[in-house]
């Protein structure tokens, strides 16, 4: 589709090919436990997610899909290899909204804000623009406990936005909504993703999910979680995700996730 | 669609596509919030007369026509049980001379002195126990079983140590009240969510950084739980001090002024000193610590709606 490959010139520095990838993980392992006594979670894994790529990380419970992305969001450290993340910090959206209840929702993104140097009197005025982004216009001064599960989590990915930086990763951020809250937020990270130009490393373990967001699905074995295949999803978006091309693909791709999780029953 | 691509751009003929779903997608999202979200409720000052004062006075009422009762069926001499009448006199007689006053505010201010010289002191041993594991390891248990020792056993070392004087009443104090506070904030340390922590550090707190955005606020209510007990802790530290301790150096304070009750039997003054001391321990309860409690629950929406 040469539509696609056009549009991608006026998004400046969207992926010239052999350009420097968003993030980079090379031949990273990662196990846990004393020497001798030690749990191999992540062995030799390798994958780059290039600037504006939407990527999401497929796997069973106990594949290290959350290590994963914690050791990309520098909150822990490789046994073994090397992560880089151009940008600097990547923002990371957890799948509870991790907001801080003593502070508004508008305060929430203002203090990433002001944390990312963002001088004071520019900080309302980004905080607004933000919750508006995500359609939260209005909701800076209401309490965390005031907003439903799917606003919490809409003022995560603005408070996450505020960091600046154009890598975000994301940690099964929708598992815990309901479908229909789940769907409007496809679509709007969709929005965003496009709008704002990220590029997104998104953890999950529904396949049908993967495949409504992602331009590349890669499949994690379990124990320990090595890469065992990658989809190139070319369904155009915006996908809905009960549309037949997402159905087929899910069914291909839970096949291979069950042929995986099978495995280890046999052993 | 090439392989390579990567481009986040959507399709173009989807434009139309897009501009539709998205417009779409805004109502749902638009219609699910407005189904979700919680309208906050306040009451009126009529029911909040109605639920929040009206109980605890009619307890009282209930507790005054018992005692009522209890005189008029004589149920034991009058100089044992005076009536609520006779309490009341005392009180006035008090108020003519001048001294009630003067002897609810020497407590009240060796009361709150002494505390908030206990919050300047327990906060950084809290932090420091919380935050440090070899020191919570050294004194963290005895922390903690200093709690449990009434601060009375304190008095008579504290008279050797210190004279009869202020310095003895203080040192009371802080040795009741600074555990409470220091594990107050320990407990409140402890039971913020990791996940807050994680957040933090993912945007960039850090450090004291950390603990200045994060680790101290999502901390408040176990420490303002602790102070509230340091308070209760300091009062009757004091009441305890005062009682023992005479001295004419010694201003004359709620303690002091029960036992000289005591002393001339006095039974009605003695109950006038019981009912100050519980109503000045209420009193600051109510006014300083419920108010700033309930604020910051209510900010954070753990304040359940009990009616």
């Amino acid at each position: 589709m040469t539509s696609a490959l056009t549009t991608s010139a006026d998004a400046p520095g969207a992926d010239a090919p052999g350009g420097a990838p968003a993030v980079r993980i090379s031949h990273v392992h990662k196990s846990f436990g004393r020497p001798g006594a030690q749990t191999h979670v992540l062995d030799d894994i390798t994958l780059d997610v290039a600037p504006g790529e939407f990527v999401t990380l497929l796997g069973a419970s106990g594949c290290g899909k959350s290590t994963l992305l914690n050791l990309v969001a520098d909150l822990d450290q490789p046994t073994r290899g090397t992560i880089e993340v151009t940008g600097g910090r990547p923002a990371l959206m957890f799948q509870e909204h991790a907001l801080f209840p003593w502070l508004t929702a508008g305060k929430n993104i203002e203090l990433a804000l002001k944390l990312a140097g963002v001088p004071r009197p520019e900080r309302r005025a980004e905080a607004e623009r933000l919750l508006e982004l995500v359609r939260l216009d209005g909701a800076y001064g209401k309490r965390v406990h005031e907003l439903s599960g799917g606003m919490r989590q809409r003022v995560a990915m603005a408070r996450a936005l505020a960091q600046g930086s154009k890598v975000l990763l994301m940690d099964e951020p929708f598992a815990a909504l309901d479908a229909i809250t789940r769907d409007v937020l496809h679509d709007e990270i969709t929005r965003i993703w496009a709008e704002r130009k990220l590029s997104v490393l998104f953890v999950t373990h529904n396949v049908r999910e993967a495949v409504r967001l992602a331009q590349r699905v890669v499949l994690l074995s379990s124990r320990p979680g090595r890469v065992a295949r990658e989809w190139r999803i070319d369904l155009p978006q915006p996908r809905r995700i009960e549309s037949a091309g997402v159905a087929d693909l899910s069914i291909e791709i839970t096949e291979e996730l069950r042929g995986e999780i099978r495995r280890h029953g046999q052993h | 669609m090439a392989s390579t691509d990567t481009t986040p751009v959507l399709d173009q003929d989807d434009e139309a596509a897009r501009g539709a779903n998205d417009t779409d997608t805004a109502g749902v999202g638009a219609g699910l919030d407005a189904l979700d979200s919680v309208a906050a409720q306040r009451s009126s000052l009529g029911e909040v007369l109605r639920g929040k004062a009206l109980p605890p006075l009619i307890g009282v009422l209930v507790v005054l026509a018992l005692w009522q009762a209890a005189y008029s069926l004589h149920l034991t001499s009058s100089y044992k049980l005076p009536s609520p009448a006779d309490v009341w006199h005392s009180a006035q007689d008090l108020w003519y001379q001048g001294t009630l006053f003067s002897i609810v505010w020497t407590s009240v201010w060796r009361g709150l002195s002494g505390f908030l010289l206990a919050v300047v002191i327990g906060t950084p041993i809290g932090l420091l126990v919380a935050r440090i594991r070899p020191v919570r390891t050294a004194i963290g248990p005895v922390l903690q079983g200093l709690q449990s020792l009434p601060s009375v056993a304190w008095v008579p070392a504290a008279v050797i140590w210190l004279g009869i004087n202020d310095s003895m009443m203080y040192a009371v104090i802080l040795l009741g009240a600074v555990p409470s506070i220091a594990n107050g904030l320990v407990a409140g340390i402890d039971q913020v969510p990791p996940l807050f922590l994680r957040a933090g550090r993912t945007i960039g707190a850090t450090g004291l950084t950390g603990a200045r955005h994060i680790l101290i606020p999502a901390a408040l209510p176990g420490y303002l739980a602790g102070l509230k007990q340091g308070w209760a802790f300091s009062w009757r530290s004091l009441m305890a001090a005062e009682l023992v301790a005479s001295s004419p150096d010694l201003g004359r304070g709620l303690g002091r002024f029960l036992e000289d009750q005591r002393e001339l039997s006095d039974m009605s003054g003695v109950l006038l000193g019981i009912v100050l001391i519980l109503f000045v321990g209420i009193a600051i309860e109510l006014l300083v610590f419920t108010p700033v409690e309930r604020r910051v629950l209510r900010n954070r929406g753990l304040l359940a709606a009990t009616k």
